[in-house]
């Protein structure tokens, strides 16, 4: 009851960003719990959607514009476009018993909870970040101070993701090619 | 914020949403005049004078059809689909910036939904969630011609959003902000419109404008010819209304956004002097209002032309079959782009602003002398027995 | 060129005949860079369309506007009347028999004492129904009266019916009206000859 108490006492010193963090972060659980348990994959796929619109959201909390954006744009607009693209050929009418036996739930089970213990234990351990009301820049997580950042103190491991990048696309035109003896579709 | 600044923002915003829909509104009437008059006929006049009440009757109609639900359909995704359509066309006009700004008093508001500062992103990022609307639709109707419909269109979306984006990362470049105000305002001057420094950019944004809108010629995913209705085949009364409808204010917002990245948004020739004639004879307030409601004319009358435009091509040039759609878009219209944008930034190292005119140069050399060397037709063809 | 063209165009005449001398020949020749392009051939479609956007447009506006059908049109049918006033009509069934699509019936009745000024012959139709469902406006009845009493107006069609009741003519509808003869191909005559200037003579 106690903990109930001062748990009110907590709510009524949040100000509109807090309850609004509150209240989305219990929706993105909410989604992210639907992502797992739907049984039509098609729900499953809308509910992950759904859990990056929240994050996107959670973005715009932190004040990362850009990152927001690229979210919705990267994730929710292309890859998960693709996902749905993907089952949506695929025909799943009946629920697929057959391929959750028991091992993969075991298995499932278990790689889940080593990884929750991991992220417990990481964010245990990590210093939560400060910063000093009167010196934060208002600018932080703005897409011009996010490109000077990336391309100078960051330009190296950018550079290399975007040739990673470059040799997946590589590797993906290889893979789409057709060849002399291949049927044409 | 200031309650006076939230009241004329409220209002900004209720005028942009209102005007959006009775544009799309009007848009459908507009169609089926355009249309008319290009075939030479004369187009709805019954209902009201010259027909004006055509899109009512229609609405009329939409409402009082029977709304039906496939048996077999998943209710909700199907329920779902028409309102995601709607809710992504209406979001993206929020950050277009449709004039200077409102003074009243010493308060100086813009007439623009929000200003945030990565504008074209945002466009860009609620474009491609528009995607969603006709796939889960389509999936939901249970039917393989909808299902179909909805898989063009999304692979058609996909495919085409390279290539928008990469012709607009050319404009970034050159205006060096993603805000659409700033890069309106970069466009202050008629000859650096980004029409005159991006033609090639431009042309490829209007056709992947005309893709993403599923507009003629690249109305695949309707294509009633193949897939009966497309990914709206099962789809009556309101619900398909709603996607019709969502259709026309997607192009009311992509013909926005063509005059806002190209033309010069709410910029005209001898802007200035107008805004300081009218803020002389009419006092700093009234006169630079007065300046706003002109800058937002024009915008206006822009957008109308585009979206004449749009329905200009659409009587005009028969539909692409798939694969050539797909070709144009994979195979010319990204290298196209790419090119475009390197050709950018040779042009911003070396200061030169006109640089992408050399592949149109290029383009119309090539074009010239690949037609006068080729092999000619015969002038009267006589069929051979 | 024109010599050239004339000798092929003899030449070919005996193996087929053009109904217009726009047809092309399909080719499958590779498409130049400017084709492929596509820009100037579309460019080139929006330059039609766009005149025909200012061209006068073709539409007549119908029920107020009514264009001229030509005077061979087959409208409302009428049952003629001759100089006289009296009508033609002899009910010897022969429209009914041409009539392919049978929607002509009728009962003949023997005229009396007194009736010499409404009827012309000894026999006449006493009822004359025609169902406009059937009706399929062929002429055929007009061809088949021997007494020029059955007409197909050029000049006013069967208004649409909206209840069965409304579909079945009968005299009352069909019988020419005194004061609004019909005269098929010279409107300015007023007054009905004897026997109708048409095609076709009685021997």
């Amino acid at each position: 009851m106690n903990q109930f108490d001062s748990f009110l006492a907590h709510l009524k010193t949040l100000t509109a960003a807090g309850y609004m963090f509150y209240g989305l972060g219990f929706i993105t659980l909410l989604s992210a719990i639907t992502v797992v348990t739907a049984r039509n994959p098609i729900h499953s796929v809308l509910a992950l959607i759904f859990t990056f619109f929240c994050l996107t959201g959670h973005y715009m909390l932190l004040n990362a514009q850009f990152l927001a954006i690229v979210n919705i744009i990267v994730y929710a607009g292309a890859i998960m476009v693709l996902f749905l693209f993907a089952i949506m050929f695929l025909n799943l009418k009946q629920d697929d018993e057959e391929s959750k036996v028991t091992l993969t739930k075991t298995a499932g089970v278990i790689v889940g909870g080593v990884l929750m213990v991991l992220l417990l234990s990481i964010f245990n351990a990590a210093p939560v970040g400060t910063y000093n009301p009167g010196t934060f820049d208002a600018q932080t997580g703005m897409v011009e101070r996010l490109g000077i950042v990336l391309y100078s103190d960051y330009i190296l491991p950018f550079e290399l993701a975007s040739v990673l990048f470059l040799i997946a696309m590589v590797g993906a035109v290889m893979l789409g090619k057709r060849e002399a003896g291949d049927p044409h579709f | 914020m200031d309650l006076t600044v939230l009241i004329i923002k409220s209002l900004v915003i209720l005028a942009i949403f209102g005007i959006t829909l009775l544009i799309a509104t009007y848009s459908t009437y507009a169609e089926r005049k355009v249309a008319a008059f290009l075939q030479d006929r004369i187009g709805p006049n019954r209902a009201g004078p010259l027909g004006l009440l055509q899109p009512i009757a229609d609405a009329g109609k939409m409402f009082f059809k029977e709304d039906f639900i496939p048996a077999q359909a998943s209710k909700w995704l199907f329920i779902l689909g028409p309102c995601l359509a709607m809710l992504t066309a209406l979001m993206s006009s929020a950050v277009i910036p449709f004039g200077d700004s409102i003074k009243y008093a010493s308060y100086d508001v813009p007439v623009q939904g929000l200003d945030v500062n990565v504008g074209i992103l945002y466009v860009f990022g609620v474009v491609s969630l528009g995607v969603y609307g006709i796939m889960i639709g389509g999936w939901a109707s249970n039917n393989k011609f909808s299902l179909l419909g909805a898989i063009r269109a999304a692979s058609q979306n996909i495919s085409y959003e390279v290539a928008l984006g990469l012709s607009i990362i050319a404009i970034l470049m050159m205006t060096g902000s993603l805000s659409l105000r700033h890069i309106v305002n970069e466009q202050a001057n008629v000859w650096e419109w980004n029409i005159f420094t991006q033609p090639l950019g431009f042309v490829i944004f209007l056709t992947c404008a005309f893709a993403e809108c599923n507009r003629t010629p690249f109305d695949l995913p309707e294509c009633e010819t193949e897939l009966v209705g497309g990914y709206h085949t099962e789809y009556s009364s309101m619900k398909l209304g709603l996607y019709l409808f969502s259709e026309y204010i997607n192009m009311f917002t992509s013909s926005a956004v063509i005059s806002t990245l190209y033309f010069g948004g709410f910029h005209y020739p001898f802007m200035t002097q107008v805004h300081d004639a009218l803020v002389g004879s009419l006092g700093d307030v009234a006169g630079h209002n007065v300046a706003t409601l002109i800058g937002t004319v024009v915008l206006f009358a822009k957008i109308f032309f585009f979206i004449f435009f749009f329905m200009w091509v659409r009587w005009t040039v028969p539909r692409f079959r798939y694969d050539q759609l797909m070709n144009l878009g994979w195979k010319s219209l990204i290298p196209l782009s790419i090119l475009n944008v390197i050709l950018t930034g040779a042009g911003l190292l070396y200061n030169i602003k006109y640089a992408t005119w050399a592949i149109v140069l290029v383009m119309v050399v090539l074009g010239a002398t690949n037609a006068i060397k080729a092999p000619r037709r015969k002038p009267v063809a006589v069929p051979q027995v | 060129m024109r010599a050239q063209t004339d000798q092929q165009k003899t030449e070919d005449s005996k193996h087929l005949t053009m109904l217009t001398n726009r047809s092309k020949q399909v080719s499958n020749k590779e498409m130049t860079l400017a084709e492929r392009m596509y820009l100037p051939a579309i460019l080139g479609g929006l330059a039609i369309t766009i005149r025909h956007f200012f061209m006068k447009k073709a539409t007549i506006q119908y029920p107020e506007v009514k264009r001229y059908l030509g005077p061979v049109f087959r409208g409302h049918h009428v049952l003629k009347r001759d100089e006289q006033g009296r009508e033609r009509c002899t009910a010897c069934g022969l429209c009914a028999v041409a009539c392919p699509a049978e929607a002509i019936s009728m009962v003949a009745a023997e005229r009396k004492k007194g009736e010499e000024t409404l009827y012309r012959e000894e026999k006449y139709a006493a009822v004359y129904e025609i169902n406009m469902l059937r009706c399929i406006f062929c002429g055929l009845c007009e061809e088949a009266c021997p007494k020029q009493a059955v007409y197909l107006r050029h000049d006013r069609m069967v208004p649409v019916v909206t209840s069965r009741d409304g579909v079945i003519y009968g005299k009352d509808k069909l019988v020419e009206k005194l004061d609004d003869r019909y005269v098929r191909n010279n409107p300015d005559v007023k007054a009905t000859p004897t026997e109708p200037t048409l095609s076709r003579s009685v021997a």
